[in-house]
């Protein structure tokens, strides 16, 4: 452990890292925003969801800066009053664990049908490369548009809303395995014809324990680079759903709903309810899409 | 060559069938149209009587077969929200949807070329990083929230331009047009800048590592050896070759430029096929979803076949590899 420890900090990628001062900065920017979001029911100066510390007179106060602001609602007061800064971080939790999760659910399906398809190969490596194909060939957001709009005409409005979130992590990574599974099978295709493949397979191990125990652990760091730019993709695929209208439910807010909520208040000048969760969108999207980019930099030898 | 474009006419040809067996499925697995058609106060007789009519009795493969016959005559049945035939509300919206797309499909490759061209060769210019810098928010915002910012800026705070709709249209035929009032160009302005500027920052990156990578190669140090100029370098052989991914990949955008206008489109409440989708969805007027999701995927699988043909007659390399067989 110690080894790996030192091995890192004395690598290229650690030398990167530390003499790179927009990727640091963006380290800390992500890490201050996921901490955030984590402990937000901890950390946030009001519960947004506890309806007996919500006042219905303090609903459309601006910042505290602006005329009329009021200091214990630093970014305003939405329509029924709750706290804007504390309505964030309650919905960034929910934006990045509908991301992650999304990002976790996508790579599982990809990393497994490309190694299978990869070492497999033949009539099923055909018929799964062919539905990449033509998967790739429509936007990932569509993808997700049609299968939240089924499952919504499939289950019904009421019940729609209680599994809302789950359906939209299936949506996203239903819209994402592709990148994994074709990057998986090209490097599985190398891997296969290998000595040591070649020796496990000799010593009679299952295709099961193969696939899983020998080359898996070959070809993960390519997968790496893409699961973190993927991270940032979908955040917002999610943001642009809820903003659609066909992601969360109002109920649990995630940034994109917040967006859509604050965005019928643009035009009486209430500009504060869509502009605060928007930044923070941006914020995060920006950081961790800064963090993939060097990362795929740092990891490519050939742009040294 | 032949063998080529009968394989790829009969993929499209299959991806077409799935696409409509989706559409179909939708159509009567996923929601039940009789349900949506009545009061919840009708009786049993009520709703056989709409099953017949609707042709719900008879056997799955009929009504597939019914149901591709009239998609292929434009017929996808009437919209259960708005009470009128789906093809006679789509060809309405098509015009909105198509001018909108072209706007920012020009947007795009105008500006996003030159100024990859101009990040590639000036690369540690300031001017260069700004830009680059640019286009990494441009890739971290979604389209939406640029489209608020801008209605918040130039609608709201200035008043400069309006904020929804398509402003006074011109009817030319079937044809609705924006181009030709002020009100009309106006209203272009904002939706099309935010519906333009993702595949912009798309291709301007696009443009430099292809061009940084091409710059690299023997050819074009062995044009610089000859004595060619800078310009004749970079325009005459350098662009030339770097243009063969970005008219691909710019091919293969159109087609993400007019799905990603549904966002555009309900951002600005732009009257498109976009925002009738999104309706579409948030009503269950499967009718109009199951039209939407076949016309995307003729349009998507027509410019996939065109780009194949054309990356294929462009690129000789892809040639050779083929006829190398088995690989």
């Amino acid at each position: 452990m110690q080894d790996t420890m030192k091995r890192f900090f004395d690598g290229d990628v650690w030398w990167s890292f530390k003499h790179n001062p927009l990727v640091i900065a963006a380290a800390i920017t992500a890490l201050i925003c996921v901490l955030g979001a984590a402990f937000a029911p901890w950390l946030s100066p009001h519960n947004p969801f506890d309806l007996k510390t919500i006042n219905l007179l303090d609903a459309f106060t601006p910042p505290a800066w602006v005329t009329n602001g009021k200091s214990q609602f630093v970014l305003g007061t939405d329509d029924q009053g709750r706290d804007v800064l504390s309505t964030i971080m309650h919905g960034s939790r929910i934006t990045l664990l509908v991301g992650i999760c999304a990002v976790m659910l996508s790579m599982l399906i990809g990393i497994t049908l490309g190694l299978v398809s990869g070492y497999i190969g033949g009539k099923l490596d055909a018929f799964i490369m062919r539905v990449a194909d033509i998967q790739l060939s429509f936007p990932a957001i569509l993808i997700a548009l049609l299968i939240d709009g089924v499952a919504r005409v499939a289950v019904g409005k009421e019940y729609h809303d209680q599994i809302a979130v789950y359906v939209l992590i299936f949506a996203i990574a239903a819209s994402g395995w592709v990148q994994y599974a074709r990057t998986v099978r090209g490097s599985t295709l190398v891997e296969r014809n290998k000595e040591y493949v070649q020796a496990a397979r000799v010593i009679g191990r299952s295709p099961l324990a193969i696939m899983f125990s020998h080359v898996l652990p070959n070809v993960t760091g390519p997968v790496l680079v893409l699961a973190t730019l993927h991270v940032g993709t979908a955040i917002l695929t999610e943001a642009t759903l809820s903003f659609l209208g066909v992601g969360v439910p109002p109920t649990q807010p995630s940034l994109g709903t917040l967006i859509r909520i604050g965005n019928d208040f643009l035009f009486s000048g209430e500009w504060w309810i869509t502009v605060f969760p928007g930044i923070a969108l941006v914020v995060l999207v920006l950081s961790i899409n800064l963090l993939g980019d060097w990362l795929r930099d740092a990891l490519n030898p050939k742009l040294r | 060559m032949l063998a080529f474009i009968i394989q790829r006419l009969l993929q499209s040809i299959l991806v077409m069938i799935a696409v409509g067996f989706i559409a179909f499925s939708l159509f009567n697995f996923v929601g039940d149209p009789v349900s949506l058609m009545l009061p919840p106060e009708a009786t049993a007789a009520d709703r056989d009587e709409v099953r017949k009519s609707l042709g719900l009795d008879e056997p799955f493969y009929v009504q597939f077969a019914k149901f591709v016959g009239n998609a292929l005559q434009g017929n996808f049945g009437i919209s259960l929200r708005l009470g009128r035939p789906v093809s006679q509300l789509l060809i309405e919206r098509l015009p909105a949807t198509l001018e909108l797309s072209m706007i920012a499909a020009s947007l795009a490759l105008l500006i996003g070329i030159p100024m990859g061209v101009y990040t590639a060769l000036k690369r540690d210019s300031w001017v260069s990083k700004l830009i680059l810098t640019i286009s990494l928010v441009g890739v971290s915002l979604p389209s939406f929230l640029i489209g608020i910012f801008l209605i918040l800026i130039f609608a709201v705070w200035l008043g400069w331009l309006p904020s929804f709709g398509r402003g006074d249209t011109v009817k030319l035929g079937f044809w609705t047009t924006g181009f030709l009032t002020l009100s009309g160009l106006k209203a272009l302005i904002l939706p099309s800048i935010t519906l333009g500027l993702f595949q912009m920052t798309l291709i301007l990156r696009l443009v430099r590592s292809e061009m940084l990578e091409v710059l690299r190669t023997d050819y074009i140090k062995f044009a610089r050896a000859r004595g060619l100029t800078n310009n004749a370098v970079h325009f005459g052989h350098a662009l030339k070759n770097t243009l063969v991914p970005v008219i691909t990949i710019a091919g293969l955008q159109l087609g993400g430029i007019i799905a990603f206008a549904i966002i555009t489109e309900t951002v600005f409440q732009w009257p498109g096929m976009g925002l009738l989708f999104i309706q579409a969805v948030q009503f269950a007027d499967i009718p109009v979803m199951a039209a939407y999701l076949c016309l995307i995927g003729f349009i998507f699988v027509l410019i996939n076949l065109i780009v194949d043909m054309l990356y294929y007659a462009v690129d000789p390399r892809l040639r050779v590899e083929r006829s190398g067989g088995g690989h």
